[in-house]
């Protein structure tokens, strides 16, 4: 068997070398179109189980590249003057440079032709069996086929230089820095003993605030230099062609077509905050070398190493879409205390939560706690003990909730058995505020004195739990079917009654079309509010919540999809609020001012023309401005067609979002089920609370 | 049930539900593909509710969208009314296009017309003109993207998981009842699932993963997976059926890779040490 293999980086050399050990008779040839020695970058990262893969694959290069590792097990957050230590986290660095030489070594040593300064000019002209594409990012043999392996690349939105340094870190180093031109972190790890390397990034107001879009290359190198000071400690940077850029991620549709396959770079690239692309590249070399080995024939064996790696690799690039999104946006968090900003930088991507960091640090864990605990209580004496972050109170107006977590009761009956479940607040469903408001004949109401002892005595059986209600109108949503079977089906001709919402958008192609509210309706559906407002009060809830989302009536107002208005109430996001704060305000005032009150809001639509970020940030503003305490993060049901996201923590990026810019108490929803989840929400200061799946 | 077996006569079909109506099973299920040789699934259960009396009949599934809305819904009212409201009809939209090919209706924008469906048959099991009955058979839906998911808890009863080990059914689970709990729906989802088994000596497991193979060949490389993923030893049996029960699965359907009566013991053998 001929195998041709384009580029001699860590994946070509490491591909050739495990194949020929294994079929000695394969005839190999690599080309590289660099000089030999010549090489780009610095050190090289690799976790422990990266390492074992290593010794199973080939042990005499597994041998030699731990000869030459540098190991440290602690990350360093450089934030604010001090720096925070996270240990545990075993990780080793070695220099590119010596792991090429050391590959290459092992290649040579086993028969494997390498053929230096040979670039591929024509890659139809490339022959053998098998043709191994391990060319990089920038790929000539991929992109010769780039309508079969159709490759896409996506940039990130920040700006980030590698460079050298002699001054040796002795763990991962994160290092943070504000000044009057942005905010800047640095990347730093060691790899020789000697060297390390010093990624610096910024976002782009940062980049262009300091000039780095115009300066030359020393000048970026002294900005750097004066920046990082602290953590270089006299050092300089070293200049390696370095260039400002912005992050490519490459994915390919198909990994491999005829006899071409892609390996490393050429394949994929994911952001360089979450591990290096060699880790990728040679775990890529393994998959391949055993698909090959186990199967029978060259489709079989290169399908099965894309089933093999494709879903692995594409895990590890989500995992390095939602740090890298992190790292873009890390002026949102330079509020937080040290240990708190520490925290929710460890857990950014979504792979290590409390219970993972507790376990590989319990000390800064334990500080963690014992910090939140002090935060709440509004103390500077830090406790000696202190139970983990969502057991700590949270404090709205007077009241005091006693810890983070939040369940549901939709009607008083169930009320009793949720506050005895152990959650700090239990949340009403939908209540509606006039009978027209209900979503259905099943939806529980508060607008008679009946309803409201009937809450009432629900609500006397409860002790030491905070009980909120949720008020609502359902808008066009309203006079549908109780969803037992399905959800929005009207109620057939006599049964229903008329509709009321932003514009006269029908919710679905069978439901009745509601009527755009004028002045008079606005007024009434207000005064509903408000005395729906006085009996909650009456019957003991601790605070009121107003719904504001999912395309209900007060919702309809918020988001263009469903606001179509030409008058005051319609347009821009200020506008579109304009009735929703009106209902808000008057709330306010008849509810007391000590007691808090909260909106459930949607964040997103999911559906385009929806509701953007900026506009919910803008929202929570102007509800904070107005009184309001809490914002529950909602997303989807504005319209019918739209695409959700059901993913554990994707709607707490929208409450860490909403909480860090509008500076709100959020509460978290979605997919949390355990403590576990709620404790890396709270304690990272994503959101205040969070609201209990049931299982 | 074997329905999509090849060379499975249809007297063997209505024999196997009969005998596993004398077993400690539930429900019996079938399958449908079009452009395969194997019986179709819904004048399969036809035939069975006249056979059988208490086992729950169930599609999993039924390719919706390849079918009439209304013609489906008088098809499945007659086997729910004809049994006495033991239907279970699981819809999805297929994995094969060659199937809507065939039958000449393409395959963009199934998903929608797979909601519109579901809609649709709800109102026509409710309406006089067409299939009216008092309950309509329990409506089940298939799925792994989120909209999947978002469809099932707008318009179905429950979910249903396509194949894999219990891990798999976990996360499906997990966002189904997200998906469900988002939606205010009242109650729970039903979560249904499947998986493959024969049973016996080497040849008939290498005839069993021999059929898994041939059935699943439009997967690619994928259907060695599949084949290597059917049950074959009574422990592999145990081991999933808990799995999947400690993972809150309703109802889990084993399909037969052999169509022999013979397995329909050695199943219940193998749940008798669960």
């Amino acid at each position: 068997m001929k195998v041709t293999v384009v580029g001699a980086g860590p994946a070509g050399l490491y591909f050739s070398l495990l194949y020929k050990k294994a079929r000695p008779e394969a005839d190999i040839v690599v080309y590289e179109r660099n000089p030999f020695g010549a090489t780009y970058g610095w050190g090289v990262v690799f976790s422990d189980r990266t390492l074992t893969s290593f010794r199973e694959a080939d042990y005499k290069t597994y041998i030699q590249i731990v000869d030459d590792f540098i190991i440290w097990d602690s990350i360093d957050i450089s934030y604010r003057d001090q720096v925070l230590r996270c240990g545990g986290q075993v990780f080793s660095g070695i220099a590119r440079k010596t792991l090429l030489s050391l590959l290459h070594e092992r290649c040579v040593e086993l028969g494997v032709t390498i053929e230096h300064e040979r670039a591929v000019a024509d890659v139809g002209g490339l022959s053998g069996d098998l043709i191994v594409a391990a060319d990089g990012v920038r790929s000539v043999v991929r992109d010769a086929h780039a309508d079969r392996f159709r490759p896409r690349f996506s940039s990130g939105r920040s700006r980030y230089i590698w460079f050298g340094t002699e001054r040796t870190f002795d763990s991962f180093t994160f290092a943070f820095r504000a000044n009057n031109d942005g905010f800047f972190q640095a990347h730093a790890y060691p790899f020789d003993g000697q060297m390390s390397t010093f990624i610096v990034e910024c976002d782009q107001a940062s980049w262009r605030g300091a000039g780095l879009d115009r300066g030359s290359e020393d000048e970026s190198i002294a900005y750097c230099e004066e920046l990082f000071a602290p953590e270089l400690r006299g050092h300089s940077l070293r200049s390696n062609n370095s260039k400002w850029i912005s992050f490519e991620t490459l994915r390919n549709k198909s990994w491999h077509h005829d006899n071409v396959v892609l390996v490393g770079d050429a394949a994929h690239t994911a952001h360089f905050s979450i591990g290096s692309g060699t880790k990728l590249a040679m775990e890529d070399s393994i998959a391949l070398v055993n698909a090959l080995l186990v199967k029978d024939t060259m489709p079989a064996a290169l399908s099965e190493y894309q089933l093999e790696r494709k879903p692995r690799v594409e895990r590890f690039q989500e995992a390095a879409r939602q740090s890298q999104t992190y790292f873009e946006n890390t002026r949102r968090y330079q509020h937080m205390e040290p240990l708190q900003f520490g925290f929710h930088l460890l857990s950014r991507s979504g792979r290590i939560d409390y219970d993972d960091l507790r376990l590989r640090d319990r000390h800064f864990v334990g500080a963690v706690d014992r910090w939140f605990t002090a935060s709440v209580a509004d103390t500077e004496t830090t406790p000696a003990i202190a139970a983990p972050p969502t057991f700590a109170p949270l404090k709205l107006r007077t009241k005091t909730i006693p810890n983070r977590i939040a369940v549901r009761a939709e009607r008083p009956e169930e009320l009793g058995a949720a506050a005895r479940s152990g959650a700090g607040l239990v949340l009403t469903g939908f209540v509606a505020v006039s009978a027209h408001a209900r979503i259905s004949p099943a939806t529980p109401g508060i607008y008679t004195q009946k309803q409201g002892a009937e809450w009432q005595r629900a609500l006397k059986t409860i002790a030491g739990t905070c009980v909120a209600i949720t008020l609502g109108h359902s808008g066009a949503r309203g006079a549908t079917r109780a969803r037992t079977d399905m959800v929005d089906v009207p109620l057939g001709p006599g049964e229903d009654w008329p509709l009321l919402a932003s514009s006269d958008i029908a919710y679905t192609r069978r439901s009745q079309t509601p009527v755009a509210m004028d002045r008079d309706h606005m007024d009434d559906v207000t005064e509903d509010f408000v005395a729906a407002a006085r009996l909650a009060r009456a019957a003991g809830f601790d605070l009121l919540e107003l719904h504001m989302g999912h395309g209900y009536l007060l919702g309809s107002f918020i988001s263009p999809l469903t606001n179509q208005r030409t008058d005051s109430w319609g347009g821009a996001i200020k506008d579109r609020l304009r009735y929703p704060l009106e209902v808000l305000e008057a709330v306010r005032s008849e509810w007391p001012d000590e007691l808090p009150v909260g909106v459930a809001l949607n964040v997103s639509d999911w559906a385009p023309g929806g509701t953007t970020l900026p506009d919910a940030v803008a929202a929570a503003q102007a509800l904070k401005e107005h009184g309001c305490d809490l914002i529950r993060v909602l997303a989807g049901q504005t319209t019918t067609a739209y695409s959700p996201r059901y993913d554990a923590y994707f709607l707490t990026h929208y409450a860490d979002r909403l909480r860090n810019e509008a500076g709100i108490a959020t509460l978290a929803t979605g997919d949390i089920t355990t403590v576990d989840h709620a404790n890396t929400i709270v304690a990272g200061g994503r959101a205040d609370l969070c609201l209990l799946r049931p299982l | 049930m074997p329905n999509a077996v090849p060379a499975t006569p249809a007297s063997l079909l209505v024999e196997w539900a009969r005998t596993a109506e004398g077993g400690p099973f539930s429900s019996v299920g079938v399958v449908d593909r079009v452009v395969y040789e194997c019986h179709d699934p819904l004048t399969t259960l036809a035939a069975v509710a006249e056979a059988t009396e208490r086992i729950g009949l169930v599609t999993m599934v039924v390719i919706g969208p390849l079918r009439n809305n209304a013609v489906l819904a008088k098809e499945a009212a007659a086997i729910d009314t004809v049994s006495g409201g033991r239907l279970t009809l699981g819809l999805a939209v297929g994995a094969r296009a060659e199937d809507y090919t065939t039958v000449g209706i393409s395959t963009k924008a199934r998903g929608d017309r797979l909601t519109q469906q579901l809609l649709d048959l709800r109102l026509f099991w409710e309406r006089d003109e067409v299939a009216a009955m008092t309950q309509g058979p329990r409506l089940l839906v298939g799925g792994s993207s989120d909209v999947s998911f978002l469809r099932m808890a707008r318009y179905a009863d429950g979910y249903i998981h396509g194949g894999g080990p219990p891990r798999t059914f976990v996360r499906a689970a997990d966002t189904a009842k997200t998906a469900w709990n988002e939606l205010a729906r009242t109650a729970s989802p039903q979560l249904w699932a499947q998986g493959y088994f024969a049973l016996g000596d080497p040849d008939t497991v290498a005839r069993g993963r021999a059929y898994m193979r041939d059935y699943y060949a439009f997967t690619g490389p994928f259907a060695e997976r599949i084949a290597e993923g059917m049950l074959a030893t009574p422990q592999a049996v145990a081991q999933f059926v808990r799995g999947y029960a400690e993972a809150g699965c309703d109802e889990l359907v084993l399909f037969p890779a052999v169509a022999e009566l013979a397995q329909i013991d050695l199943l219940a053998g193998a749940l008798a040490e669960v």
